[in-house]
């Protein structure tokens, strides 16, 4: 007699404290995605003129803006830690001065990109005012 | 006076075909002592008290891949989980996860077996070689690219950590894909080319969401995650050079 039996899928994502994790990582590539579109009807508004500009910067500076950027925010660098933790997984071997370079250098390396990009930006912005 | 025997509960997930419909739990006491594995739990079962079990193993020394189940929810080889290590139980032990169960412990393979066989897991050489001209020659740097990878035991605890393959069955897989690529990696191979269909394919590395669990539970450190998603960079690079040369790529 043969009969496999198959195990439903269903709520696999719950089985395994791994699994939410990576459903978080999923979820916050929304929260990417809604920046980028808010930047995105920031440039529109620029090419619509000063005033739309304007009522697009009014509208940034509202209290309901604000948390929604803190939540982006915070979404943003879950993101960020996750993608890292990953990217030793997605890229061929390397050896630096004969030796394999580890993935936890390669995730600091991440880091330290983002922080030194993010540093010089905010330098950038604040310079220019 | 000698001391009364440590026990410590098991309860495993049975499935008779002939006698229920979909799998039960079943809860056994065990008496233990400290060097003791999951797989000598489920023996001690079998031996004394339900002949029935069924279950996998051969070597019981984490080499032949053939006890793994989920212990706890976690895919493990049972040779290589000690009892010690769960106190106070109960263990629970189920079939490795996203496999069809045939009989209690014991899944299908027939899938991954086929899988296996479909990525041509032997060395295809570059140019016919005549004894005279000599044995390969590999430098330690040639053998570090695909080392890791030979080290499969194939397993399948990666496959049942990985979703992707629980919610379609036809994804080709990490353990199978780590293989293919230890074969792509390996200086003293040409067949590249001729696996580049099925690695490229939805089948393929495409098929693989990056969740990474795999490489957690692998017992030999092949790391299957890595094989898979590097692999999507050389399926992208193979799609692009195809527009530029019209026999394809080998790279
Ligand atoms: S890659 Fe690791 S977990 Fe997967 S089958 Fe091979 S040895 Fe087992
Ligand atoms: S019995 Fe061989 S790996 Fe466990």
């Amino acid at each position: 007699m043969n009969k496999p039996y198959v195990r439903p899928m269903t709520g696999w994502w719950k089985r395994d404290p791994f699994f939410m994790r990576y459903m978080a990582r999923e979820l916050t590539a929304f929260a990417v995605g809604a920046y980028a579109v808010i930047l995105c009807v920031g440039v529109l508004r620029l090419a619509q003129g000063e005033a739309a500009w304007n009522g697009w910067l009014a509208a940034l500076r509202s209290p309901v803006s604000i948390v929604l950027h803190v939540v982006l925010l915070v979404s943003m660098v879950v993101h960020a830690k996750s993608w890292f933790e990953i990217m030793p997984k997605t890229m061929p071997m390397i050896h630096v001065g004969g030796k394999r370079l580890g993935g936890q250098t390669i995730t600091r390396v991440g880091w330290a990109a983002t922080l030194i990009a993010s540093l010089l930006l905010l330098a950038l912005v604040w310079g220019w005012r | 006076m000698a001391e009364s025997p440590k026990t410590i509960d098991v309860e495993v997930l049975r499935y008779r075909p002939e006698q229920e419909s979909e799998p039960v739990w079943q809860r056994f006491t065990v008496p233990y002592t400290d060097d003791m594995s999951v797989l000598q739990a489920l023996q001690q079962i079998k031996d004394d008290q339900d002949g029935s079990l069924s279950f996998r193993w051969s070597c019981r020394m984490a080499i032949c891949g053939s006890c793994g189940m989920m212990v706890n929810g976690k895919p493990h080889l049972s040779c290589q989980t000690f009892l010690r290590d769960l106190l106070p139980g109960p263990v629970r032990i189920e079939a490795l996860a996203h496999f069809p169960i045939e009989r209690d412990l014991v899944v299908s393979v027939d899938g991954f077996v086929k899988k296996l066989e479909s990525i041509k897991p032997y060395i295809i050489p570059k140019e016919p070689r005549t004894l005279a001209q000599g044995e390969y020659r590999q430098t330690p740097a040639q053998l570090e690219q695909f080392e890791q990878y030979s080290g499969c035991i194939n397993c399948m605890l990666c496959y049942s950590a990985c979703p992707q393959f629980g919610l379609d069955p036809t994804f080709t897989g990490p353990g199978v894909l780590a293989l293919l690529h230890r074969y792509n990696a390996d200086s003293r191979d040409g067949g590249q080319a001729q696996r580049m269909e099925l690695l490229g394919s939805t089948e393929g590395v495409w098929n693989c969401t990056a969740v990474g669990y795999c490489s957690e539970v692998c017992p030999k450190g092949v790391d299957p995650a890595n094989a898979v998603n590097q692999n999507k960079a050389n399926s992208a690079k193979d799609y692009f050079l195809r527009f530029l040369s019209p026999r394809g790529s080998k790279a």
